[in-house]
Formats: C-alpha cells, sequence, structure tokens
C-alpha cells in the first residue's frame, strides 16, 4: 500500500483535511494548532500542495484520534469564510438533507 | 422461529467481550485503525459519513417480538431513535458510537443477535423468502436448510478470508420472493419428475459494477448433499478467485470468466472427494436442526370468516388494504401481512423506536410474536388470524404503517445513498421521497399496478437498481449528481437486468422522468391487465426512450 507521504497530492482550490473522531465517529477537521476541530471554520486551509501533504502526514500519524483522514476541498467565501467544497463536505458537515425519521410523521 | 441453545449464546456473549476489549485497545492507541478495522468489521462496525454504522444481521429474515423490541431499544439508546432495514434482511444503525457499540451488542446478545459476518469477505447474512414457513406455495421451510448453511459456515477459517464477501439464499416456493438469481451461490428447492424435492444449484449472480445472473449449475441436487455442495463452491472459489484486484474478486467474474461449465466442472471434481464425508447430511442431523424451529400453535380456522368479510364490505379503505397488502397463508384462517415503510416522503426501509416496539405489541397480540424483514425493505406479520385483521389495520393505521403501496411504484427499494454512506456518488432517498410526492394518489399508483422503483447511490448497487422494473442510478459528473436510467430488470422466477435508456439525467429531473415513462406506458399498454414489465417487454424500450428524450 502507498504511504500517504508518497502520495502524489495535487489540488486545484482550498483544502482541508477531514477525518472522523476515533470514539464516537463524528467528523473533524485538522486545525491549525494539529490538534482537531468539529468546526469547519476553525480548520487550517492549505492552498498549495506542499502543505497540504505535511497536514495529510501529520493528519495519518495522528491515528488515536482520528480515523480516515483525507484531503477534502473547500471554498473560501467573503471574510475568509470557509464552506465544503462539494455535495458530499456540505452533507458530512451539515447532516443529511432529508428529515431524519423520527422528525418525519411518528 | 430458531431457538438458540446454551452454545450459540455462550459463543454470542463471549464474541461481544471479545470485541469489548479490541474496542478499548483501539480507543487507547494500542491498536491502529489498519490492526482494527478487520476487526470492527467482523462485528458489522462500518465507518460512514457521518458516524459509525452497525449492521445487526437478522438471519433469513426472522425477528421475535422480543428481538424487535431490542433494536427498538439500540435505536433510542445508542442510536437516534430509528433504525434502517436493508434488501438483506438486516438493519442497521447509522449514528451509532464506537466507545458504545460493545454496550449495544451486549443488549443484543441478551436476544441472541449480533453482527457477525455482515461484513467481511465472508459467507454474510443468509436471505430467504420473508414469508418462509407460511407461504402456502412453498414445499417446505427454507430457513431449516439455510440454518445448516448458517451454522456450518459461521466463523468457519476456511472460508473467513474468501477474495470477497459471499451470500447465499435458500429458496422453496413455487415463486421466487428472495431475488435468488442476484446471489454469488443460491438454491431454490423443487421436485423432479419423481417427486423427490431436491436444490437447483445457481452460482455467479451479483449486481455492482459488473452485474450478472446466477447460472444455473446442477439442476437437482440431493437435500444431503447440500452442505457438501456449498463447501465444493465456497472451496472452488477461495482457490480460483481473484485477489489481485477488488473489483474483479467477486465469483460472478470467476463463473463468467471460467465460464459456468468449466466452473462447474471444478465443483464437481472437488464436490466428489467430500460428498459422502461428515458433511454428508443425515436426517437426524436436519431433523435436529428442525426441531429448534418452534411453530405457532395455530387454531384450527376456517378461511374468510364473516367479521371479516363484513369489515372488508363496509371499510372501502380496509378493503383496499386487504387487496394490497394481505396475502394468503398456508394454514386455513390465517393471513400474512406486508406492513410498508414506504411512507410518502419518508426513507426507505426506515423505522422508528416507536414503530418497532409498537410492531413488536401488535406481534405479540397478532402474530405469535414474529415479524419478518423483506428484501423489499418492508416487514411482515406472518401469521395473523384473518378474523383479527380489521384490528391489525386499524393499530398499523395509528402508526402510519398501513399504506396500502405494496409492489406500486412508491413501494421503492433504495440504498442510504449519499446522506450516509461514505463510497456513494449520489443521494437515493431524495430521489425515493421526491418520486412519492410525485405519485402520492394512491388511485394513480393503483392505475399503474405493479412497478418497482430500484435506486443505488453508486455502482455498489445496494439498491438494486439492476433488477429494478426501473432503475436509478446515481453517478457523479463534474461535481454534480446526475442519474442513469435502466428500465426491465426484475428479480422474480424470470430475473433480467434493466437495459439502460440513455444518457444520464440530473438530480432535479429524475422524478421527472419516471413520470414520462409512466405516462408511456399507459399509453402503450393493450389494457389494464398488461403490467408494465410485460409491455416493456412486447414493446422494447425505444418507446419510452422517445418518450423522455423528446421530453427533455
Amino acid at each position: 500500500m502507498t504511504s500517504p507521504l508518497d502520495r502524489k497530492i495535487k489540488i486545484t482550490g482550498p483544502v482541508v483535511v477531514t477525518a472522523n473522531r476515533v470514539a464516537d465517529g463524528v467528523v473533524v477537521y485538522r486545525s491549525p494548532d494539529g490538534g482537531w476541530t468539529t468546526k469547519l471554520e476553525a480548520a487550517a486551509v492549505a492552498t498549495d500542495a506542499a502543505r497540504a501533504r505535511v497536514m495529510i502526514a501529520e493528519a495519518t500519524a495522528d491515528d488515536l484520534r482520528a480515523v480516515g483522514p483525507y484531503i477534502a476541498p473547500v471554498e473560501l467565501a467573503e471574510g475568509g469564510r470557509v464552506r465544503p467544497g462539494n455535495l458530499r463536505e456540505l452533507i458530512r458537515l451539515s447532516g443529511p438533507t432529508i428529515d431524519l425519521p423520527v422528525t418525519f410523521g411518528i | 422461529m430458531y431457538i438458540y441453545d446454551s452454545i450459540d449464546r455462550t459463543f454470542v456473549t463471549e464474541r461481544v467481550a471479545e470485541f469489548r476489549d479490541q474496542v478499548a485497545r483501539r480507543l487507547s492507541g494500542e491498536l491502529t485503525e489498519d490492526e482494527f478495522k478487520p476487526l470492527r468489521l467482523m462485528n458489522g462496525v462500518y465507518l460512514q459519513l457521518h458516524a459509525y454504522m452497525l449492521r445487526i444481521a437478522n438471519p433469513y429474515g426472522t425477528l421475535s417480538s422480543q428481538q424487535l423490541r431490542r433494536l427498538a431499544h439500540v435505536a433510542r439508546r445508542y442510536d437516534r431513535g430509528y433504525g434502517h432495514f436493508t434488501t438483506r434482511q438486516n438493519i442497521q444503525f447509522h449514528w451509532i458510537k464506537l466507545e458504545e457499540i460493545p454496550d449495544a451488542l451486549a443488549d443484543l446478545a441478551e436476544v441472541g443477535m449480533h453482527g457477525m459476518q455482515t461484513s467481511g469477505n465472508n459467507v454474510r447474512n443468509l436471505t430467504t423468502d420473508q414469508w418462509a414457513g407460511v407461504a402456502p406455495d412453498e414445499i417446505e421451510d427454507p430457513r431449516i436448510w439455510a440454518e445448516i448453511i448458517r451454522q456450518h459456515v459461521t466463523l468457519h477459517p476456511e472460508f473467513s478470508f474468501m477474495p470477497r464477501k459471499f451470500k447465499i439464499c435458500v429458496g422453496t416456493a413455487a415463486h421466487d420472493r428472495a431475488a435468488l438469481r442476484i446471489h454469488d451461490l443460491a438454491f431454490r428447492l423443487h421436485r423432479n419428475e419423481a417427486g423427490e424435492a431436491g436444490f437447483e444449484v445457481m452460482v455467479g449472480g451479483g449486481l455492482g459494477r459488473t452485474p450478472f445472473l446466477a447460472q444455473t449449475i446442477r439442476p437437482f441436487l440431493k437435500k444431503r448433499d447440500l452442505l457438501s455442495y456449498v463447501e465444493a463452491v465456497l472451496r472452488t472459489y477461495n482457490q480460483f478467485g481473484r485477489r489481485d484486484n477488488i473489483w474483479k474478486a467477486r465469483i460472478k467474474i470467476l463463473v463468467h470468466d471460467l465460464g459456468a461449465e468449466a466452473f462447474a466442472k471444478e465443483v464437481e471434481a472437488e464436490w466428489q472427494t467430500i460428498k459422502d464425508g461428515p458433511l454428508a447430511l443425515d436426517s437426524a442431523a436436519v431433523a435436529e436442526i428442525a426441531s429448534r424451529f418452534v411453530y405457532p400453535d395455530y387454531e384450527a380456522l376456517e378461511d374468510s370468516p364473516p367479521a371479516f368479510t363484513a369489515a372488508r364490505r363496509a371499510d372501502p379503505q380496509f378493503d383496499r388494504w386487504v387487496d394490497n397488502a394481505v396475502n394468503n397463508h398456508k394454514k386455513p384462517g390465517y393471513a400474512i401481512v406486508t406492513i410498508s415503510l414506504k411512507p410518502e416522503g419518508g426513507t426507505p426501509g426506515d423505522a422508528t423506536a416507536v414503530q418497532m416496539d409498537a410492531l413488536a405489541d401488535l406481534a405479540d397480540r397478532y402474530s405469535f410474536g414474529e415479524i419478518r424483514i423483506g428484501h423489499e425493505q418492508n416487514l411482515a406479520l406472518p401469521h395473523v388470524a384473518q378474523r383479527d385483521l380489521p384490528a391489525v389495520w386499524r393499530a398499523l393505521d395509528a402508526l402510519g404503517l398501513a399504506i396500502p403501496n405494496i409492489g406500486l411504484v412508491s413501494d421503492i427499494i433504495a440504498c442510504p445513498g449519499l446522506d450516509y454512506c461514505s463510497l456513494a456518488n449520489a443521494r437515493s432517498i431524495p430521489i425515493a421521497q421526491e418520486i412519492t410526492r410525485r405519485f402520492r394518489d394512491l388511485d394513480r399508483q393503483r392505475e399503474l399496478g405493479r412497478l418497482h422503483i430500484n435506486i443505488s447511490g453508486c455502482i455498489n448497487a445496494c439498491g438494486h437498481h439492476h433488477v429494478g422494473h426501473i432503475g436509478i442510478l446515481g453517478v457523479e459528473k463534474n461535481g454534480e449528481e446526475f442519474y442513469q436510467i435502466t428500465l426491465g430488470g426484475k428479480a422474480d422466477d424470470h430475473a433480467e437486468l434493466g437495459a439502460l435508456i440513455g444518457p444520464a439525467v440530473p438530480y432535479a429531473k429524475v422524478a421527472d422522468v419516471v413520470e414520462d415513462i409512466a405516462a408511456a406506458y399507459l399509453a402503450l399498454r393493450t389494457s389494464r391487465d398488461e403490467l408494465f414489465i410485460d409491455t416493456l417487454k412486447r414493446t422494447g424500450i425505444e418507446p419510452f426512450r422517445d418518450r423522455i428524450y423528446a421530453a427533455h
């Protein structure tokens, strides 16, 4: 298996590193202090492949706290606000796009 | 119901203790994810978009009321108050916390439930007809044979690390209600010319990226040889199946590449060496397993009791529901009630803890404490006295579960899709919901008649889109959700794979296309008696294609 460090990383815009928290599976983002945050706006954003490579390497090494780290695209809105870069990441951040059954009828 | 003995109970309980230790070691950092992942998968624990997912096996789709209540408890205590019934007769919980899974599994183990072999490259939970043991058209109860196989392959060291997962299905009825030909290995019990019952053996079915229907490699197998033949097929697969490429690892690829005849020769050669060994089933061994299935103590009743027929005459809504959701039972005076988990605007296959608890109560009161799960993601009460049907209908209606849409356009099979699943490319559930809203008028649904829509959010085809009369497959194109539409698939006695109708359509157009297909059918059919699938067979897909692509 190819080490994440050796993977070719191509990015075409701003990215974050995201994963799921080991204990409960909650979506988390790599933060600038080398920890993890559940808030996308508090995530560390990389805009070049070199920085992204370092971030994913550090995240992968942090196997105790987060599982399945990968690089995800984001958009930078006005004022530098970070938003999910695609539908998958929007759903991971905001939850399913449907009402959960407990809010549907019975 | 199959009744566990002390060996079964000890085994399941010990497995929970083992997994509790593995989870603790993962949480403490003693195990890395690479080390832990195969262990969690062996217990049905996946990682999805938002959380871990726990898949619980319901062997051959049978549940006791006690087990359903316990599932409701797990939904409430450890998840978000609901569960999702799957196309493999299992249930999964989508919001479970890893640190709480051992407790959830311990609670489930108390009622004989677990997540073993609901993931991984082993023999998965066996499936059968959800009407097993009660269908008037069955030769005998398929669950006995499924249980014999299940016991043999559970934790079998030779079959725990196969090239890929392996799904076995057993059917024993005149009509296939279990989608036999989409399984890796399927057995269909039938009688030969001498009147002896034996199995037709089918291998190499499966959907996903490269769909194939299973091919018959042996038209008649004596019942005594069932287990040795399973062993021979699995060994042949283990030996020749590809391990170098996950996309070519399923047995369907091996059967296709070798050819069914050559594959059968390999199996037969292996089988000759083991068929008269310890795996040959003697009648005492079969009787021992059969004795652990407890059947209801049915009353001696007559069909169509006056209270039932009077209620049908008096209440058109009840009559409509009976027509749609109630089927004949092999015992006079009883009926099988199918419970739709497909409300308008709902998520196919989801049931809340409140509904599960209430259904468990209904099962206790009216169905000898038994519930079934069908691969169409609906439930059933398998033993309801016909005289009780009005009361059952009223109770189900109060729970939002008396929707008379079984087999109709809104009875949609759908995978969780991109709303939950880490493999998905596109959403399935909102597509299903929009279609149910478009066709909310039940009279219109009845006018359309039997019409199966199956939706998958990715090529792995958990929503069985290839065998939907209308199949809908979500794909991603340049960051947008698009959907390929297939027509003409079916998973019954005459199983077929659907044919792609044309270019994929965007998310917002899918329900329009389904409406166009429905309208084309109404215009093309020769009479109300010609079902959608029959019209399609007669005309081919061209008139449907013309209508869709002229409109869009």
